[in-house]
């Protein structure tokens, strides 16, 4: 079950770059948390369903991500690869409030399962 | 025996009519051309591209040096004929240079013709007629000043465009109610005023020009209403008339230009005259179209073939002004015989207009949507009855018959003898036939073919889509290939456009470029952050979320998404302090895999992102700096140990590997540049196949370039051969820079070469000391901001939010 409480502050949004992203490291793994140009704030599983590459290295542009190893894109909104491509990542829930971001990991452990 | 055929003037009429004559009748004549101008011949429609920075002088060049030389044709540049000795058959130029000929071509052109208001001469008031004035505006356009044109005609138009999007407050002055009215009706001229109006370019009808003012230099125009209009800059485009002087000191019959007859012989049998100095049937022409087939004419008389004849045809107008598209052909007056179809999309900015005369069209105006204007013209040329499709006429071809709107259908439908370019008169069949006939693949190939689309180029669609309908899904436009789906533009246009508009950030290349994204993608991005590092070496401050992870953590991610390290070890020589500290290195953090690379380095590899500083920092103070095994830049200079050890060695190969290395590392090329110096033709260390590679021998340096042994193999080829370090150092700096100025992002050398030609790049690098000199220059002084180490800026604390996680949530908060 899901309440207020499984909400994790991670951050301020100064501490990810503009068109960057940032790792929070989770017992379930690592996941990537993205800033856009236009300051929305998005995270994913880091963890690239083709062969395991760490997104939060790629290049981001728009509400994109591109994959470091093999240029797969992927939406930073659903998760899911755009292009040619099939597949997708989990996305996490994400909050900005005051500057201070928190996600809710525990939303990614009710998807896997 | 061979004649002898003089030509005066080196424009493109006369150097259309060249070509026609070296095919026709190959080496019948010997060939001189005098041009007053000091240069080759040149695409002189193209020089408002050149004005508003959307092409160079080398685009637009159709005759290079090569061409002359290889058709053994003499060219005197910056010679004007003074005198023609009819009675003796010589030409005379102002150097004093004398020549005899058989058969004697006047081309002279025209002359802007320049209104003799008072101040009509004072500094700053320019005509637009050559490239000179095209330079001469450039320089002006630097003072961002203002800047007046008189006259609101075809050139008028394209010359206030161009100085605007050079930045200059651009006022047009036209006397008529109306521009452009002697091509347009007043409601296409009053649509295109607009359009002016909405680029930011003031525009005034009815304006009389009463003098230009100022002292010692342009200062305003005056009108007769008593305005005066503040401008450091006056250009008068207000028409041309024939140059015909030379031709009537000589005797021959002159009206407004040189009376030729239709074969395009003067009064004197020996002399022929075409382009924009000739008057045939009582008329002179200014556009391109006549002028060529005036060209053909006179290649086909000196050719020998009497029976060629000048026949007048109407030409369509086009403006070249990026963004305003504008057709008109024929005669557009009102008339009570004559009859019109008009349709007008105030919103779309679209307004058409034919006129018929017993049911048969004699004009057209077109305006914002000119695709069936070449329908049009055919139908007018045909003389075609149009009474059965007069409803639906007006919409252009693809409404008729009931097809659907397919411009590709449209293309298709049009009957082989329809004309495509206008400029060459270039039919439909000719492309066609041409495409499958000689198994052209591109449009490049149609423009050396056919001369379609090779002038003006407003035509490049519909001989695209020829190649489509002909070639159906093997045609790949590869020579358009754009950046990326981010924009229609290619990289070699991204490049120029940067450096014409002074484009100095990635979201000012994204806007004045028309990105079609926000923010770009992982292609278009790291390209562009390259470019504008190569070009403004001082000003640009690098984008580092538009690099790829390599460049940005100065480290090699590898298929775990741990990272590889690689030291810089100068010309591959090292140590035994540098090998303990790396053994150190290695124990104290672990690292799983140690291995020698391919350009004689070390490879550490297996390294967590976290531990990346640390790893650094240890092998900092062991002097070690970043080896750039991860970066489009230099990486490594490989060498053998030459004349210290080797008993075959003629010079010291590891000293200059060293020293070539310390003077380029840390700056970025378009792709990875790998180099080696050999010490003698044995070649230890692979030099052949190398970007660029030196082999030592006896004499000196041989300078190699271009190899490859990768995904290609690819021998290097020789660039030349120099006597010192010094020069060695000199030309392989040069040709890095030429490098990093002209490639595309990521491509290497030897894939660059290919496009651009070894023999171009040794003119440039060896033929040319001073061209060379500035490559050098601008090396070395963007070296100033590019020698900085990144590993050791980043154990100081740059970009360390790169290296650390944000947060690491554990069990106990997961599970509150």
């Amino acid at each position: 079950m899901m309440n207020k409480m499984d909400w994790i502050a991670i951050g301020s949004i100064a501490d990810i770059p503009q068109r960057g992203a940032r790792c929070v490291n989770t017992p379930q793994g690592r996941i990537g948390v993205f800033r856009t140009a236009d300051d929305r704030v998005f995270a994913i599983e880091d963890h690239c369903p083709h062969k395991g590459g760490p997104l939060s290295q790629g290049i981001v542009h728009g509400a994109s991500v591109t994959c470091p190893l093999h240029n797969w894109v992927f939406s930073l909104e659903t998760g899911a690869a755009l292009g040619a491509d099939e597949g997708f990542v989990k996305t996490i829930p994400v909050k900005v409030e005051d500057g201070c971001v928190s996600i809710a990991p525990g939303k990614m452990l009710l998807a896997a399962e | 025996m061979t004649e002898k055929l003089v030509i005066i003037g080196n424009g493109m009429a006369p150097g259309r009519m060249l070509e026609h004559l070296l095919e026709a009748a190959p080496g019948r004549y010997q060939v001189t051309i005098f041009n007053a101008e000091p240069r080759v011949n040149y695409d002189r429609i193209m020089l408002s591209p050149v004005l508003s920075g959307e092409k160079s002088y080398e685009e637009i060049v159709i005759h290079g040096d090569g061409w002359y030389i290889d058709n053994g044709i003499t060219l005197y540049k910056g010679h004007r004929i003074v005198t023609i000795d009819r009675a003796a058959r010589t030409v005379t130029s102002d150097h004093g240079v004398t020549e005899p000929y058989d058969r004697l071509v006047i081309a002279t052109g025209s002359v802007p013709f320049i209104i003799p208001v008072p101040g009509h001469d004072l500094p700053g008031v320019l005509s637009y007629r050559d490239l000179d004035d095209v330079q001469a505006m450039l320089l002006a356009a630097q003072s961002r000043a203002k800047a007046v044109v008189i006259g609101g005609g075809l050139l008028g138009l394209e010359a206030a465009a161009g100085l605007q999007s050079r930045g200059m407050d651009v006022t047009v002055l036209h006397i008529m109610p109306t521009l452009m009215e002697r091509q347009l009706d007043p409601a296409a001229g009053y649509l295109l005023q607009r359009a002016v109006e909405a680029r930011g370019i003031k525009v005034m009808c009815k304006a009389n020009t009463k003098q230009i003012v100022g002292e010692g230099k342009v200062e305003g125009v005056e009108l007769a209403d008593g305005t005066v209009i503040p401008a450091s800059l006056v250009v008068m485009a207000v028409g041309i008339r024939p140059n015909a002087g030379l031709a009537k000191e000589a005797g021959l019959e002159v009206g407004r230009g040189i009376v030729v007859d239709h074969g395009m012989a003067t009064s004197d049998p020996a002399i022929l005259s075409l382009g924009e100095c000739a008057e045939v049937g009582g008329q002179v022409y200014g556009l391109v179209a006549p002028l060529y087939e005036m060209a053909r004419v006179a290649a086909a008389h000196l050719a020998g073939d009497g029976t060629a004849r000048f026949v007048h045809a109407d030409t369509p107008t086009k403006l070249k002004v990026t963004g305003i598209e504008l057709y008109s052909l024929g005669d557009f007056a009102d008339g009570d015989d004559r009859e019109e179809i008009v349709l007008r999309d105030a919103a779309a900015g679209v307004y058409k207009r034919l006129v018929l005369k017993e049911n048969r069209i004699i004009g057209t105006v077109l305006y914002g949507e000119t695709g069936d204007g070449a329908w049009f013209n055919d139908l007018k040329k045909k003389q075609t009855d149009i009474s059965e499709m007069r409803d639906t006429l007006i919409f252009g071809q693809a409404y008729q018959g009931g097809s659907p709107l397919d411009p590709l259908a449209a293309v298709a439908a049009l009957p082989d003898d329809a004309e495509i370019c206008g400029c060459n008169g270039v039919c439909k069949g000719r492309i066609t036939g041409a495409i499958t006939g000689k198994g052209l693949t591109g449009l490049d190939d149609v423009r050396a073919h056919t001369k379609a689309s090779a002038s003006c180029g407003s035509c490049t669609g519909l001989v695209e889509q020829l190649l489509k309908l002909t070639l159906g899904d093997a045609y790949n436009p590869a020579a358009v290939q754009p950046m990326c789906g981010c924009t229609d533009l290619g990289h070699d246009d991204v490049r120029r456009l940067i450096k014409a508009k002074g484009l100095k950030t990635i979201p000012a290349v994204m806007q004045e470029l028309q990105w079609k994204t926000s923010c770009g993608c992982a292609k278009c991005r790291p390209a562009l952050n390259y470019y504008l590092v190569a070009d403004w070496p001082d000003e640009y401050a690098d984008d580092y979320q538009s690099r790829f992870i390599n460049e940005r953590v100065h480290a090699n991610i590898q298929k775990d998404g741990t990272y590889s390290v690689v030291p810089r070890m100068w010309g591959g020589v090292t140590s035994s302090k540098e090998l303990r500290a790396i053994a150190d290195v290695v124990d104290k953090f672990a690292i799983p895999t140690v291995k020698v690379t391919g350009g004689q380095r070390i490879d550490m590899l297996g390294i967590r992102k976290e531990d990346l500083p640390a790893v650094w920092s240890d092998l900092g103070k062991a002097g070690f700096v970043s080896g750039h095994a991860y970066a489009k830049g230099l990486r490594t200079v490989k060498t053998c140990v030459g004349s210290d050890w080797c008993r075959f060695g003629t010079q010291d190969s590891t000293g200059l590997g060293i020293r070539i290395e310390k003077f380029m590392w840390g700056s970025w090329t378009p792709a990875k540049l790998k180099m080696a110096v050999s010490g003698c033709p044995r070649n230890c260390a692979e030099a052949t196949c190398k970007d660029i590679g030196v082999v030592c021998v006896d004499s000196g340096y041989e300078i190699h370039f271009a190899g490859a042994a990768g995904l290609d193999i690819k021998g290097t080829e020789v660039l030349g051969q120099v006597k010192t370090e010094d020069e060695a150092l000199e030309v392989i700096v040069a040709l890095t820079q030429m490098y990093r100025e002209q490639a595309r992002y990521i491509e290497r050398i030897y894939k660059w070469v290919k496009r651009v030609g070894v023999p171009e790049i040794k003119r440039q690098i060896m033929d040319d000391p001073d061209k060379r000199k500035a490559y050098y220059e601008r090396f070395v002084f963007s070296q100033k901001f590019a020698q900085v180490d990144p590993w050791s800026e980043r154990v100081s604390g740059k970009d360390k939010h790169e290296f650390r996680p944000m947060a690491a949530v554990g069990f106990a908060e997961a599970a509150e």
